[in-house]
């Protein structure tokens, strides 16, 4: 079985970004980029799942500028075999990111894609959802747990209550949650190995894919700032503080 | 065209969140509609029907909507979307699971979390864990929207709308529900609390939530939370991690005991009316967005704190 593992390159979960003053965006120039933490979550994943001889090969695939190459070969130097790197210009919103991985994942034929829950930059939680609604899939999305049981794949969620287990048909889809594993880091060795394995260069006209966005943006604005209120001392005056601040 | 709204509950009971994806689902101003998707779940429906400003409620009660997994439940959406312009749903782990499969099938680009209406085609959404906010206008015919329950106050009663039942949808055959482990807890529900008391990787155990974290929470009736840290070293259960991630809260009263500020803890908590922090480290970045900030030792404080309420409170 191949699992495809979706990988996006993202502003690094440490930045604090800054709002560009004319409201066109976020400052993005000089930041350091990583690797969507819950995309790492999905190679690691990925990685178990084929050591453990349940998976063949594992493909990771990244939408985005040449750049994106370099988040690719995190998931090489990580345990991932080869990767695809889909150049675009610009944002490419989650619909026309899952068109394309549609169309790879009809191309590559995957048993299971797992991808990150949310990115952290758009915070969009869609991708993986969307993807299993084109593929016409069953998705177990925020994922704490995945066992391969025959030809099924039972997933643990994590829920607002709790969690709640699903089996789903094979093929199938999954989205990481923080507590479905813990990344490992590449070894030296493994980072030299990974600079051998493949990388196909491809676009989204290859795939056919109208990736114009569907939602305009107006405008980028800074939040609210809360400031810094004051030091109480002691818990008698804290009490105190909230008593007169009608907050207890 | 109106707006339909799926209802968040447990086939018991409606959940607050409904109600405060309601009053967002009013600001665009169409007539609104209800569907509530469950099994047994009449009751729900009912207390749909008596929000102020619901037009109708569509009740689609079958085994198949027992536990609204994603498949059937988006199935369904679509199978009623025609006449509406607006799908919404609040930004639950419940929404956010089926909402994207619906815009995906309906061929739209969905807006998550929204957490304020300017019209009814623009809409503001945090991103980068609400260090910016984003005003977006959606170009598509149909918008599919989830709504981020803290930035809005909840509907109240006063309707009486009529409840009619949905022609249910084929059953994808996708999946099936297995199980659930839900806690069980007297506390207000996180996300509708006026009181959270949240604990950090400082709690060191699970036994100390127990016994410095929750009578301070039954004390003032409060909700218990944790940020990351805690959770994933264990000692706080997944359902109760705040933060960019988790659950997005805005209580009257927000207090953070051992947890230093990451920003991802932030973004879940930052438009609490009042935020107390008690930490250790008076460098926290915490107490940066904290209005009353104290900086003592945890093991300590919160007994204090614990009996110098009951002084108040008598």
């Amino acid at each position: 079985m191949k699992i495809l593992v979706p990988v996006k390159r993202a502003v690094d979960k440490d930045v604090k970004i800054r709002v560009k003053a004319d409201g066109s965006g976020v400052e993005l120039g000089n930041v350091k980029m990583s690797m969507n933490p819950f995309d790492e979550i999905a190679v690691e994943e990925a990685i178990r799942l084929k050591e453990a001889g349940k998976a063949t090969e594992i493909i990771a695939v990244s939408i985005g500028p040449q750049q994106a190459s370099e988040t690719i070969r995190t998931a090489l130097a990580m345990g991932a075999d080869r990767g695809i790197l889909v150049k675009t210009d610009g944002p490419v919103e989650p619909l026309a990111v899952a068109k394309i991985l549609k169309a790879i994942a009809d191309a590559e034929q995957p048993g299971l894609i797992i991808l990150g829950k949310q990115a952290i930059d758009d915070d969009c939680n869609q991708t993986g959802q969307m993807l299993a609604a084109l593929l016409g899939w069953p998705q177990g999305t925020f994922a704490s747990k995945v066992a391969l049981e025959g030809d099924a794949l039972m997933v643990t969620r994590e829920v607002d209550g709790g969690f709640q287990t699903v089996k789903l048909k094979m093929p199938a889809i999954v989205t990481t949650d923080l507590r479905l594993n813990e990344p490992r880091y590449a070894s030296l060795p493994n980072i030299m190995k990974a600079k051998k394995k493949p990388i196909e260069d491809k676009t989204a006209a290859d795939y056919g894919v109208d990736i114009k966005p569907r939602l305009e943006v107006v405008k980028t604005t800074e939040p609210p700032v809360r400031k810094a209120g004051v030091k109480v001392k002691t818990v008698a005056e804290l009490i105190g503080s909230l008593k007169n601040a009608g907050a207890i | 065209m109106p707006t339909l709204l799926l209802a968040e509950h447990d086939n018991k009971t409606l959940k607050d969140a409904t109600n405060k994806a309601l009053t967002a689902a009013k600001a665009i101003g169409a007539e609104v509609h209800v569907l509530v998707a469950g099994s047994g779940c009449k009751a729900v429906a009912d207390a749909a029907a008596k929000l102020d400003g619901v037009g109708k409620v569509l009740l689609a009660d079958a085994p198949l909507y027992d536990h609204m997994l994603a498949e059937p439940t988006a199935a369904l959406i679509v199978s009623l979307a025609g006449p509406y312009e607006t799908i919404m749903a609040a930004a639950t782990t419940s929404g956010k699971n089926i909402m994207p499969r619906v815009a995906a099938l309906l061929d739209v680009m969905q807006i998550s979390d929204v957490i304020k209406v300017d019209a009814p085609d623009t809409f503001e959404r945090p991103v980068y864990a609400g260090n910016a906010v984003q005003t977006v206008r959606s170009l598509e015919k149909k918008k599919v929207i989830t709504v981020r329950t803290a930035s809005f106050q909840p509907a109240g009663e006063g309707g009486t709308a009529p409840v009619e039942p949905a022609t249910t949808a084929a059953d994808p055959g996708l999946s099936g529900f297995v199980g659930e482990e839900l806690s069980k807890s007297e506390r207000p529900e996180l996300t509708s609390a006026k009181i959270i008391i949240s604990g950090g990787r400082a709690m060191q155990s699970r036994e100390n939530f127990t016994k410095y974290i929750e009578p301070v929470a039954d004390k003032l009736g409060a909700a218990v939370g944790a940020s990351r840290a805690a959770v994933d070293a264990g000692y706080a259960p997944n359902d109760w991690q705040v933060g960019q991630t988790g659950k997005v809260v805005a209580p009257e009263l927000y207090i953070a005991v051992g947890i230093s500020g990451a920003i991802q803890h932030l973004a879940g908590m930052k438009d609490s009316k009042v935020i107390v922090a008690i930490n250790k480290d008076e460098e926290a970045p915490i107490f940066q967005v904290a209005d009353f900030g104290l900086v003592a030792d945890l093991y300590q404080a919160l007994p204090e704190f614990a009996t110098e309420l009951d002084k108040v409170k008598r």
